[in-house]
């Protein structure tokens, strides 16, 4: 048993990622899998933009009037330089797509952690303190899961736009999103390490941090904060989904981004304009991008829910 | 002498207000009434009692996790009620305790190595190779090898955990340590491991041991005095052999009487306790005790005995009062 032991953690963090459980119903999953390579060429191409997208939709040197409202490469009448053919100004609906799907996971990935910072931090005093700030940051949850978060979002978009100066709107719009989006997601974030909390912090570990004198914000930080966090990762993962369909929400309404940098719920809502004339791939083909995005995330945030859950091993 | 004493404990009280129901006024839970005792260097006080009788509640006084309702406490000469913050936090590294569970008292993403170098990056200024090289010392010292540094504690045995556990707290070299049922989650041969280390470490180190247990034969075999408690009350402490060989309270005979003796042939006289230990939040009017005592007699209804001496020890008995006179 000893020798079991020394063994692994002589072993490189790969070797021991590959032995893991988690690995193991990874790749037992073909759900799974497809997900992730879904998901990771996601990411990749958010990342790399700049490389993979064959044009460049935002040079406007580079597009032509001419090129505009070209049909898909299979169908008569289309461009071969256009895969997924162009838009009503001669933008290529794939490199939009692979742009769009930047700023969407931008703001998503922004207004999670925005989330998870603002709802980690509330749960974890809300848990440690306890008493009447417990009490009071609890029911400021429970009013705000009374609203839907769409309406929230929706809300404070609208509060700043009125309220913040024309001139600085294009340029605050980004924050006011992530903002907004962040605000209306972080109590979950909160419930979840609030209860972990009033575990945890009744755990001898915690007592024995007291004991030795630690402060009660570094018992948070260095001991009860990486014990809560398992469950947190796996909201995060699913609050991502619903943060990008939040951001795409917000930008079909008209709410969100600006045209000028287009998001998929943009670039849905323009295509939608033209959806009646025939040019249908201008909307269809963000919004199938949309669709396989959020449910590749959704679906791996499943797995790592199950996966997790000792519950259901 | 006097010199050896570290802690002094008179007359220690904790109650926890409860509150039974929503509207109505918060009762005292009496879970400490009144302890009075001393720890002196290399000597070990055994706190003896059933769940509930307060023992946990004193190491939580003494460590000072916890304020006491009234009496006094005081460690290296410092009186605890009136100190400042920073007297505190200067007295906070002189007590340091080891839990019961040692699968709770280390925290499993902390590894072995950060865990024991906490308490000085806390309290001193030594910098991290001299930190890591006293953790080390620590290790050696307590019977793990250096190779565990690295390691995180479900790598670890029961047995070793509690090892790890004592390591952590002895850091920052404390005058006390509180062994709160130190040995009791562990197998009888590991009992045996970690008591002698124990027991080894403190007179290497020369610590006081405050002992909260309900096995009397670990006790019998660690301590030096014994304090049995009933109820939130002490109701005998004195010498460990002279405790053990005449035992004056019902209830500490009744105790003595319930621990197996490897002993088959040997005749087995137990006395049976009626009835449950009675809440603390409504104790029994009179001794606590009288209850549940064989040998209830009248005044036991109507007044609490106070701690006097009889014999070798100190006894809260009406009986022993009465007989005495």
């Amino acid at each position: 048993m000893a020798d079991v032991t020394a063994q692994n953690t002589q072993k490189s963090w790969l070797a021991r990622a590959a032995d893991s459980d988690l690995w193991y119903s990874f790749c037992r999953s073909p759900v799974t899998i497809v997900s992730a390579i879904l998901t990771v060429l996601f990411f990749v191409s958010a990342i790399f933009a700049n490389w993979i997208a064959p044009h460049n939709p935002f040079d406007l040197a580079s597009i032509s009037i001419m090129d505009a409202s070209l049909p898909p490469a299979w169908m008569e009448g289309s461009d071969p330089r256009f895969w997924l053919g162009t838009d009503d100004q001669g933008r290529d609906i794939f490199s939009t797509i692979i742009f769009g799907a930047r700023i969407s996971l931008f703001v998503g990935f922004a207004s999670v952690i925005f989330s998870m910072i603002l709802g980690i931090s509330l749960g974890l005093i809300s848990g440690y303190v306890g008493g009447r700030l417990d009490a009071f940051i609890m029911r400021v949850a429970d009013i705000q899961l009374s609203f839907p978060a769409i309406l929230i979002a929706l809300l404070i978009d609208g509060v700043a736009r009125g309220v913040l100066p024309r001139a600085m709107h294009q340029d605050l719009v980004f924050y006011v999103l992530i903002f907004a989006i962040g605000i209306s997601g972080w109590v979950q974030y909160a419930r979840t390490v609030r209860g972990s909390t009033l575990v945890e912090k009744n755990k001898e570990y915690v007592q024995a941090a007291r004991v030795i004198g630690i402060g009660p914000l570094i018992i948070l930080w260095r001991h009860i904060l990486p014990n809560v966090m398992g469950p947190v990762l796996v909201i995060a993962t699913i609050h991502l989904a619903i943060a990008v369909i939040t951001e795409a929400t917000l930008s079909f309404l008209g709410v969100g981004v600006p045209p000028t940098t287009p998001s998929l719920g943009t670039l849905i809502r323009i295509g939608n304009d033209f959806l009646f004339s025939g040019e249908w791939w201008i909307t269809i083909f963000p919004g199938i991008a949309l669709v396989l995005l959020v449910l590749a995330i959704n679906l791996l945030g499943d797995w790592l829910r199950d996966a997790l859950n000792p519950k259901l091993r | 002498m006097s010199n050896d004493v570290v802690l002094i404990a008179r007359d220690l009280k904790k109650h926890y207000p409860v509150r039974q129901s929503m509207f109505g006024e918060p009762v005292m839970l009496k879970a400490l009434d009144g302890a009075s005792f001393e720890l002196k260097r290399r000597k070990t006080l055994a706190v003896v009692g059933e769940s509930g009788c307060g023992k946990s509640t004193l190491a939580r006084l003494v460590t000072m996790i916890e304020e006491p309702t009234a009496g006094s406490l005081q460690i290296a000469g410092e009186e605890l009620a009136d100190a400042s913050e920073s007297v505190r936090k200067s007295l906070r590294p002189k007590v340091q305790i080891v839990f019961q569970n040692p699968y709770g008292s280390l925290n499993p993403r902390q590894k072995i190595g950060s865990a024991l170098e906490e308490p000085l990056q806390m309290n001193t200024s030594l910098s991290k190779s001299e930190r890591q090289e006293k953790a080390r010392e620590m290790m050696t010292s307590v019977g793990l090898r250096p190779e565990h540094y690295d390691r995180y504690p479900h790598m670890f045995s029961g047995g070793q955990r509690q090892r790890i556990a004592i390591a952590r707290a002895l850091m920052l070299n404390p005058d006390i340590l509180v062994l709160d049922e130190p040995v009791s989650a562990l197998d009888v041969s590991i009992q045996a491991q970690v008591l002698n280390l124990l027991s080894e470490l403190q007179e290497r180190l020369d610590l006081a041991y405050l002992f909260i247990s309900h096995d009397l034969s670990v006790v019998k075999h660690i301590a030096d005095e014994v304090m049995v408690m009933y109820l939130g009350k002490p109701v005998e402490q004195g010498a460990n052999k002279d405790l053990f060989a005449d035992p004056q309270h019902p209830y500490t005979q009744a105790l003595l009487s319930a621990t197996p003796v490897p002993d088959p042939g040997r005749k087995h006289q137990r006395i049976i306790l009626r009835g449950e230990l009675p809440s603390p939040i409504d104790p029994p009017v009179g001794c606590a005790f009288n209850p549940r005592c064989p040998k209830v007699f009248d005044p036991c209804r109507t007044t609490a005995p106070a701690l006097t001496p009889s014999g070798n020890t100190q006894v809260a008995c009406h009986l022993v009062t009465a007989g005495k006179e």
